[in-house]
């Protein structure tokens, strides 16, 4: 069975925001404005956060990073949830059960990576984009959370396809949105287990390195970079 | 069958038999308050957790603050009682059933601080269904519904008695006494019984509600984040509860003298021996905070001290040092001085200011790890919004209502207890302080 992970250069990626765009359309996240924002309930399943570059240096800049959510392997998500609304599914993805969950928050609380979202109120999509919502996702009600599901639909729909075409699944046919997206091709998807696709090498880099790896949750995010990444903004 | 001779007690039986317009003023208030809550938790339903002022990464605020608060002042009750019934502390007589009646109630509250923190609170019945015994949480609903039930259990046997009392006494309610007593007719046998099921609750109890505080402080210290991963947490929140815990109870026993006169009952011997108890957990409280705020400071891990210095000097440092004053502070100056522990006033004014410093601290452990995610943020502050205030009232109000209600269908002192103690303990006493000294035989075993 595939570990499906990602990789992102972030020595390539140019903080344009094709990814969030991206993934918001993908899975009918509503949009927030400014007012939202401002009260901290924007919901976006990948952000940019903020990182301060060479803290130390001569020259101190600021560096964006895409977050989406790490897929841990050991997620302290799933295991504090009281209802398993929120489990490693059988594709080892963290997968949100929504019609389960029962808007407790505890698990929004236990992810140290702070990607998991709540509906603080019922989703409201401005028209005409009520009419050019994805019929592959659900929208969630309000009171629940919700996550980043690296686009699990579009795996069942790879999945269909390569039954349909009489072959196994190939490296390409499952991709998240972001990854998609991405016009400086600085995000890379695919099986980690398998050795001969790209992210499994370029997760061997030198230059490869995990959000928090420190804490156990063996992220299935892995970042690409040669810079220095310490200190926040 | 005999009539009980109630004797010098009559006066326990005066809430029951007529009631003042203070009643009413006192409970009409109360009840226009848990009115105003309702409105506030209709407009919540309405609306969702957007009426609350919690965002992103402030995910849990006042709710869950207050959760722990009064899942705390529950240990006032059926533990303090248990301890000191297992301790034959004589002096416990009076005081037991009003410290009982605290913990079953306040544990409604607690559990009903969950269920207003759920985003769909029409969903919680699936803990039952699809319960994952890996999550503290079900822990806490395990814990707390033992304990619900353990204490229920603890305030009635001890009722029985004095149940049948009021069915002989007051026969205009005899329909609504007459089953609750079970038939009792207080014959040794049936004493001998009743004492040792409330002996064997006694010692149930308290491994119950130690557990269930434990399981509270593990819902925060099972997680990663900087000062929530605690190995004390278990202990210090125990701690802190039956802190807070005596504190409820001192105060609600100075409202219950005052209003039905019972000075005779509730004597400042009372307030000062629980004030010394309440002196003992501040010592404790402030040894646990120092050990925690220590330990994270020395060790000094740049997540946890971003927490740790926005709460001694950022911006919770004015609820922190209110804390520390609250907490410690001015309950050790109030109860170290005979003087003024010995007054009730003293004891009282000591308890009211361990009340805010609690509530305090757990609003100080809920809110700033929240605040300082590992990762950077948009920064967003927490401000509780006018409906989490409202609610928290209307809980509170609500509490005192029922607390009230409670003690004009039942008496709030134990009568038979007091009785017993009147007849039977001071020879009780005598021989058992005889029997420790030199050249005693040996007392037959009970």
């Amino acid at each position: 069975m595939a570990r499906w992970g990602m990789v992102i250069d972030l020595d390539r990626c140019t903080a344009c925001q094709a990814c969030v765009v991206a993934c918001q359309v993908e899975n009918n996240v509503p949009p927030a404005g400014a007012d939202l924002a401002e009260q901290g309930r924007a919901i976006s399943w990948l952000r940019l956060v903020p990182f301060q570059e060479g803290q130390h240096g001569t020259r101190p800049g600021m560096r964006l990073m895409p977050l989406p959510c790490q897929h841990c392997e050991h997620p302290p998500c799933a295991k504090v949830c009281p209802v398993k609304a929120t489990q490693i599914d059988h594709e080892g993805l963290v997968a949100q059960v929504y019609p389960r969950c029962i808007g407790c928050r505890y698990c929004t609380t236990a992810c140290p990576y702070t990607v998991r979202q709540f509906n603080w109120q019922k989703p409201e999509f401005p028209a005409p984009m009520e009419q050019g919502l994805s019929p592959d996702v659900s929208v969630r009600p309000r009171g629940v959370v919700e996550k980043c599901s690296f686009c699990h639909h579009r795996l069942q729909r790879a999945k269909d396809r390569a039954r349909a075409e009489g072959r196994s699944l190939r490296e390409g046919d499952y991709l998240p949105a972001c990854v998609e997206s991405c016009p400086a091709e600085a995000m890379v998807f695919g099986d980690l287990d398998d050795p001969r696709s790209a992210v499994s090498r370029l997760a061997e880099s030198p230059r490869a390195f995990r959000l928090l790896e420190e804490l156990g949750t063996r992220p299935k995010v892995v970042y690409l970079s040669k810079g220095e990444w310490g200190g926040e903004v | 069958m005999e009539r009980f001779e109630i004797g010098d007690d009559a006066r326990l039986l005066g809430p029951m038999e007529k009631t003042g317009r203070g009643f009413w003023i006192f409970t009409g208030t109360l009840l226009a308050i848990a009115l105003w809550g309702l409105f506030a938790w209709s407009t919540q339903l309405r609306r969702g957790l957007s009426v609350t002022g919690l965002n992103v990464p402030v995910y849990w605020g006042l709710y869950i603050t207050n959760f722990v608060f009064f899942i705390g002042i529950s240990h006032a009750g059926t533990l303090i009682s248990a301890i000191l019934r297992l301790a034959q502390a004589e002096w416990r007589r009076s005081i037991t059933r009003s410290a009982e009646v605290i913990t079953v109630l306040v544990l409604f509250f607690g559990m009903g601080c969950v269920i207003l923190d759920l985003g769909r609170p029409d969903r919680a019945f699936n803990v039952l269904f699809h319960g994952n015994f890996t999550s503290p949480l079900l822990w806490d609903v395990t814990s707390v519904s033992m304990y619900l039930t353990g204490s229920i259990l603890y305030l009635y046997l001890p009722l029985i008695p004095d149940i049948a009392i009021l069915r002989d006494c007051l026969p205009r309610r005899r329909w609504f006494y007459r089953p609750l007593a079970l038939g009792w007719t207080g014959t040794p046998g049936q004493q001998r019984v009743l004492n040792r099921a409330i002996a064997v609750m006694a010692v149930i109890i308290i491994p119950i509600a130690v557990s269930v505080h434990t399981v509270v402080s593990w819902v925060f210290a099972m997680t990663v984040q900087p000062m929530w991963h605690s190995t004390i947490f278990g202990p210090y929140f125990v701690v802190g509860a039956i802190f807070s815990g005596i504190g409820a109870l001192i105060i609600a026993m100075a409202i219950i003298r005052r209003a039905y006169h019972l000075e005779d009952y509730l004597k400042p011997i009372h307030f000062n021996n629980l004030g010394l108890l309440l002196l003992v957990m501040t010592l404790l409280w402030f040894y646990f905070t120092f050990a925690e705020f220590l330990t994270t400071y020395y060790g000094a891990e740049p997540t946890h001290m971003i927490v740790f210095l926005s709460k001694t000097e950022g911006s919770f440092s004015p609820l922190f040092w209110t804390m520390v004053v609250t907490c410690f502070v001015v309950p050790f100056t109030l109860l170290a001085n005979h003087k003024t522990r010995g007054t009730i006033w003293g004891c009282v004014a000591a308890s009211i200011s361990v009340e805010v410093g609690m509530w305090l601290e757990r609003f100080l452990i809920v809110v700033p790890s929240l605040s300082n995610p590992r990762l950077p943020m948009t920064a967003a502050s927490y401000v509780p919004s006018w409906v989490e205030w409202s609610l928290f009232a209307a809980f509170v109000a609500t509490f005192m209502l029922l607390y009230a209600l409670f003690t004009k269908l039942f008496p709030i002192v134990s009568i038979w207890e007091v009785k017993e103690g009147r007849e039977h303990s001071i020879q009780e006493v005598t021989e058992r302080v005889a029997s420790y000294l030199p050249g005693a035989p040996e007392p037959a075993h009970e």
